[in-house]
């Protein structure tokens, strides 16, 4: 039998009660955030279910103290997360730089829509992309993942918390307003199907405990408040005991781990999905509604004979860097469909080297991209265009 | 004048109560060679020297807390520090507890995290006048409104001190800071009086010279359910006091010494602090109201065993604010 309020099997539900029940089967029991349109239904649902299975939903005050009230709660050890919008994304930037300094797990959903400002606020955008990955200050490493469907969210969020826990490091979600508001028939499995991931415990006594104290595997284990092991946590610059440590050699010595522990594993954390790649001429290189809009474009140019493949970006950050590296050896073109002016074009162009075109098809939002803006690219890049 | 004579005579009452104080003797007779001080276990010594500077108050209010603590019979292990930025927010570093120095102004943001997700902490928010009033107010007023249960310390030195002396906005009227070199023009907010109209269940003020007071309110403060706050006033000799010519640290306690004024249960909105004008002190609130998660508890079982909402909503009818200690 399973648990008291857990959901299993299909429901015709959205992108975003989607995202709630795939943070619920992850195991997330803490949920903060502030109403935004369109991420407000995530709230919704989470202050909805979450008192059923024992967790905790708060509103706060604004989406600073959303951030920084789930770092609290991932510190008292329980998986937490919160879910925005643009603004709300900007607000939280400073307090996301501390989770990844504090090297705390918690996952952040970004159901992005048009911008800069309030921008428009029902309507769909991608333009937070650059954002999730150098919006908070300092240098660092960030995982950021997206989905391109109500069920790629439901399993993409169970992904995120796996690898916030196994790397103790926050990770964004960059979903999109015509995702999060897509309603549509999501599966989902039992608990026992679900494979999930807990960040590591100490497993020394308190008096030989030390916060930032790692071994090969670069992520430190976590102890949680409240247990007897009397840590101490700081944003500033700070050794393996956590004492602050404001010195120049202090940043190589600690702050490239936290660099370090992201990429020397990115072949574990970097997820694409690839269709038709294997003969290609010209890919599709895209994520989120995007990727999903970039489908009929493939299928009516293939109708027309040419060799167009999709690589669907499930990891955004980092990079997928050595697999567009890869496919740009064998293609004249990498098409990137995205709801801004350019932002994952600039990666996809950085990674191609000159050694394929990248044609950006870009669209500043509030609505999805004309699927024939991308057909067009596609005959562009097979008649071996250039950057448009 | 008779309210200068009432004044007086409150004043000859502070003296009393402030300098006749004699400290526990196993806190103030000097330690034999390798002896551990009652402290120690809170403190990290491999942390000192502190940053702060000679004559700060931070030492006496973190002083106060410890002892405070140690007086209660909370599980330390379950004790959390949370602070924001700037000096007071280097407390959260000193102390030998679960503790986190998080981002400016958002150590009460942090510690609703904390307590929420983790009832049985006993949670601590220790920072500062700017951290907490300026770019934490927000958070401040509506962790008050939320009655939510966490105590919070403010240790106020009138200014900006890990800046170098800026203007707070509790920098008193025609002060002098190094962002207002002309005097201060703005007014500065009444901590008490903002914690108490936004709901907190006990609201007190001393200032580093009444250690023993100090101790009792936080003690008190660490036993009430809700939202707890205490003002602690605190010399900066290194920056406010030397902008103002306002002398050391002793001088700041003379000072202390001569203007505040003890009235508990005072109204909150009479605490205004004004440049070279009395200091009124005490515990100005202490009340009992239904804590965040006492209400929610309360109302979430209520509703999911199905009971009229209205039945719910007649207990819940807001409790007597009128009451005093």
């Amino acid at each position: 039998m399973p648990e008291e309020g857990t959901l299993v099997g299909e429901h015709f539900i959205s992108g975003d009660v989607a995202c709630a029940e795939g943070a619920i089967a992850a195991g997330c029991r803490f949920f903060a955030g502030y109403p935004i349109t369109p991420a407000t239904e995530i709230a919704e649902r989470m202050a909805e279910r979450l008192p059923k299975v024992g967790g905790v939903f708060v509103q706060m005050e604004d989406e600073i103290a959303s951030m920084a009230a789930i770092l609290g709660a991932s510190w008292a050890g329980v998986k937490s997360m919160t879910a925005t919008s643009g603004p709300g994304f900007s607000l939280m930037m400073e307090n996301l730089g501390l989770g990844i300094m504090l090297e705390t797990p918690c996952v952040v959903v970004n159901v992005q829509r048009a911008g800069p400002s309030t921008g428009l606020p029902t309507l769909v955008g991608q333009g937070d992309m650059m954002q999730a990955r150098w919006g908070s200050h300092g240098v660092y490493e960030i995982i950021a993942l997206s989905a391109a469907s109500p069920q790629e969210l439901f399993d993409v969020t169970i992904t995120a918390f796996n690898l916030s826990e196994k790397y103790r490091t926050p990770v964004l979600i960059m979903t999109d307003e015509a995702v999060g508001h897509m309603t549509e028939r999501v599966v989902i499995p039992p608990p026992e199907e679900i494979r999930l991931v807990s960040r590591r415990r100490p497993n020394v006594p308190p008096d030989r405990y030390w916060p930032f104290a790692v071994d090969e595997d670069l992520v430190p284990p976590m102890a949680i408040a409240g247990e007897g092991y009397r840590f101490h946590v700081t944003g500033l610059t700070h050794d393996e005991r956590g004492y602050p440590m404001t010195v120049a050699a202090a940043q190589v010595r600690y702050v490239q781990r936290l660099i370090d522990k992201i990429r020397r594993n990115v072949d574990d954390i970097v997820i694409v999905e690839e269709e038709g790649t294997e003969d290609a001429e010209v890919i599709v290189v895209s994520y989120g509604i995007s990727a999903r809009v970039s489908l009929l474009p493939i299928r009516q140019a293939r109708a027309e004979g040419l060799k167009v493949g999709l690589l669907k970006l499930v990891t955004v950050w980092p990079f997928p860097e050595k697999r567009v590296r890869e496919l740009a050896g064998q293609v004249r073109a990498l098409v990137v469909p995205e709801i801004n002016a350019g932002q994952i074009a600039l990666e996809v162009e950085r990674c191609a080297a000159g050694r394929a075109a990248t044609i950006l098809v870009p669209h500043l939002g509030g609505d999805i991209i004309h699927p024939d803006a991308i057909l067009e690219a596609i005959r562009e890049g097979a008649r071996g265009g250039t950057y448009a | 004048m008779p309210e200068m004579d009432r004044l007086d005579r409150i004043e000859q009452r502070l003296l009393s109560e402030a300098c006749h104080w004699v400290p526990p003797q196993e806190v103030a007779r000097e330690l034999e060679t390798g002896e551990r001080h009652p402290f120690d276990a809170l403190l990290r010594e491999d942390r000192i020297p502190h940053i702060w500077c000679p004559g700060c108050g931070l030492g006496t209010a973190l002083s106060c807390f410890l002892s405070a603590l140690t007086q209660t019979e909370f599980e330390l292990d379950k004790v959390c520090v949370v602070s924001g930025i700037g000096c007071a927010g280097r407390v959260a570093g000193y102390v030998r507890l679960d503790s986190f120095h998080t981002t400016h102004g958002r150590a009460i943001p942090f510690a609703t995290g904390l307590k929420l997700a983790n009832p049985e902490l006993k949670v601590v928010v220790f920072s500062g006048d700017g951290d907490l009033i300026a770019i934490g107010g927000n958070h401040f007023i509506h962790a008050a409104r939320r009655n939510l249960d966490i105590t919070v310390i403010c240790v106020n030195n009138l200014n900006y001190g890990m800046t170098g002396g800026q203007v707070a906005p509790t920098t008193p009227i025609a002060a002098r800071t190094s962002t207002t070199p002309y005097g201060n023009y703005e007014p500065p907010f009444n901590l008490p009086y903002l914690a108490a109209a936004s709901g907190a269940i006990y609201v007190a003020r001393w200032t580093t010279l009444h250690v023993r007071q100090l101790e009792h309110t936080l003690i008190e403060a660490l036993g009430k359910r809700g939202f707890s706050f205490v003002e602690v006033i605190s010399p900066c000799p290194t920056l406010y006091g030397r902008s103002n010519r306002l002398g050391s640290g002793l001088d700041m306690m003379r000072y202390y010494r001569e203007k505040s004024i003890v009235r508990h249960a005072a109204d909150p909105r009479e605490a205004d602090l004004y440049f070279g004008g009395p200091i009124l002190v005490g515990t100005f609130v202490n009340l009992d109201r239904p804590s965040y998660l006492e209400f929610r508890d309360w109302l979430w079982r209520e509703t999911h065993y199905g009971q009229r909402r209205e039945a719910v909503l007649e207990k819940l009818r807001p409790a007597d604010r009128e009451g005093e200690p």
